[in-house]
């Protein structure tokens, strides 16, 4: 039977801890001369990335690479995807191959919970479209954690184009499972149908709870995802839901601003405010690779996965 | 606890080592320690989690109440060094922390609660290779219960105790389990 992780509401809240205390003792091997564990030995993980990302695939690369398995990159480009192969073709090519795990990034949401039908190995969702980005979500939490101390009870403020989001819904999802209390802020035009069912508030007014939060996430305004006008200019947007110097001054003096990249400095963010103090980015790719290597080995290091859903 | 009615009769635990005896036996590992390392003066203790870490902070303590000396101890977590990941499922691992002086060129002292198969010391080699490259390494482990698969062997006994396999041996720490004392049982 085959174990996944595909979305952030997969976790428990015990998984979801399990992953960040593994995630903490993988990062102190950032700190070792031999940045190697031997844990993985033997086993096989395949990059699968049918859309552009430098970060993710790499910190995937990397998190696998520091457990000893061996690593496979598959992008989409100049491979026999380009001739008209399938996605399943593809994924029962490479499962043929001895994968034990596809990490897959793809542009159509839900791609990764087919793929999990298909396969007998794990699958890891690198983000599927507009959909859900699950190991995001919980670098961010452990990088809240290793900040603030704790995840439970902290206000956090999503900030920006919600719409298109995948890394705005897992960390909505996840952050909920974990007791934090989430406010969503974007244009009326940049939220998702459906929005008041989610476990989140919403509000149109980024000044009125700027104060009040304790952790500020800024998400990138997706061009390459739309294909109508969702604001007026880019310099509207900046004006109404930019992180800028002013605002950045309005939030209390523990307040972190996140930001999942790649930036696009001065629409949704100031430079100032991305390189300033209470600014995560750089730590929160550093996370990344922990909170990776904590998810495979807990998938992939036994005989069945600790964390993670049934196809 | 009540046993089903084809349960064999439930023996109880038996104690094999009082709470006096722990303390006394702790003492006297601290004092071969000094011996043996002369003066333990390049001494790393590093326990593996999660008695043997407390074993090691008791060893230094004791170390220290002899002669002043302060010895660095950390822990050691094995989980991702062990061969039988993939027996089970994975374990949440635990906490490592390695003293800052470091491991290179110490003598590190590996210590646990019970020695048995020899896998988890094979393991904290492994992992301790990956540290650093300490001069020597040796183990302090408070029961030995026999039955070693690898070639490994203690340089400090707390107590030898001969077992079968059908029995298991409780060491209790008064940190963990609100008492010290070594318990042995048949398992069922």
């Amino acid at each position: 039977m085959s174990r996944h992780l595909l979305s952030a509401a997969d976790l428990t809240r015990e998984d979801a801890l399990l992953v960040l205390d593994t995630a903490e003792e993988m990062a102190l091997v950032e700190e070792r001369t031999v940045k190697k564990l031997p844990t993985l030995r033997g086993r096989t993980v395949v990059n699968l990335f049918f859309e552009d990302s430098t970060r993710t695939r790499t910190s995937f690369e990397l998190a696998a690479k520091r457990l000893s398995a061996d690593v496979i990159n598959f992008s989409a480009k100049g491979s026999s995807v380009s001739k008209g192969e399938t996605l399943k073709d593809t994924a029962l090519t490479l499962e043929a191959m001895g994968a034990d795990a596809i990490v897959i990034r793809h542009a159509w949401s839900g791609a990764p919970v087919n793929l999990a039908r298909w396969v007998h190995g794990s699958v890891v969702n690198a983000g599927d479209g507009t959909h859900e980005h699950p190991t995001q979500a919980l670098l961010d939490a452990f990088t809240m954690r290793r900040r603030l101390g704790r995840v439970e009870g902290l206000k956090v403020t999503i900030v920006g184009d919600v719409l298109h989001s995948r890394v705005a819904r897992s960390n909505v999802l996840l952050l909920s499972t974990l007791g934090a209390d989430v406010t969503l802020v974007a244009p009326p035009t940049l939220l998702p149908v459906g929005v008041e069912s989610w476990p989140a508030q919403v509000s149109y007014d980024l000044d009125a709870v700027l104060a009040k939060s304790d952790v500020v996430m800024m998400l990138r305004v997706q061009r390459e995802r739309m294909g109508a006008a969702y604001f007026p200019s880019q310099r509207e947007y900046a004006r109404r839901y930019g992180l800028d110097v002013r605002r950045a001054s309005a939030l209390h003096d523990d307040a972190v601003v996140m930001h999942p990249g790649p930036m696009v400095r001065g629409m949704e963010i100031a430079p100032e405010v991305a390189d300033g103090v209470r600014s995560t980015i750089v730590e929160q790719v550093r996370n990344g690779v922990s909170v990776r290597m904590a998810v495979l080995y807990l998938l992939l290091g036994g005989a069945s996965p600790a964390i993670g859903g049934d196809a | 606890m009540t046993a089903a009615p084809d349960d064999p009769v439930q023996t109880p635990p038996k104690t094999v080592l009082s709470g006096a005896d722990v303390a006394r036996v702790v003492d006297r590992m601290a004092h071969e320690l000094l011996e043996k390392t002369a003066g333990a003066s390049d001494v790393v203790l590093l326990g593996i989690p999660t008695r043997g870490a407390t074993l090691a902070r008791r060893l230094a303590d004791r170390v220290r109440a002899f002669e002043g000396l302060v010895v660095p101890t950390g822990c050691l977590d094995t989980t991702l060094y062990r061969d039988d990941l993939r027996l089970k499922r994975p374990r949440p691992l635990e906490q490592t922390q390695i003293p800052p002086e470091g491991v290179d060129g110490a003598l590190v002292v590996l210590v646990d609660d019970v020695l048995f198969s020899g896998r988890t010391v094979r393991a904290a080699l492994d992992a301790l290779a990956d540290l650093g490259r300490p001069r020597a390494v040796q183990l302090a482990v408070l029961v030995d219960r026999g039955h070693r698969e690898l070639p490994i062997r203690a340089d400090y006994v707390g107590k030898n105790i001969p077992t079968s396999l059908r029995e298991s041996v409780h060491v209790l720490l008064i940190e963990h389990d609100g008492r010290d004392g070594v318990e042995l049982e048949v398992r069922r």
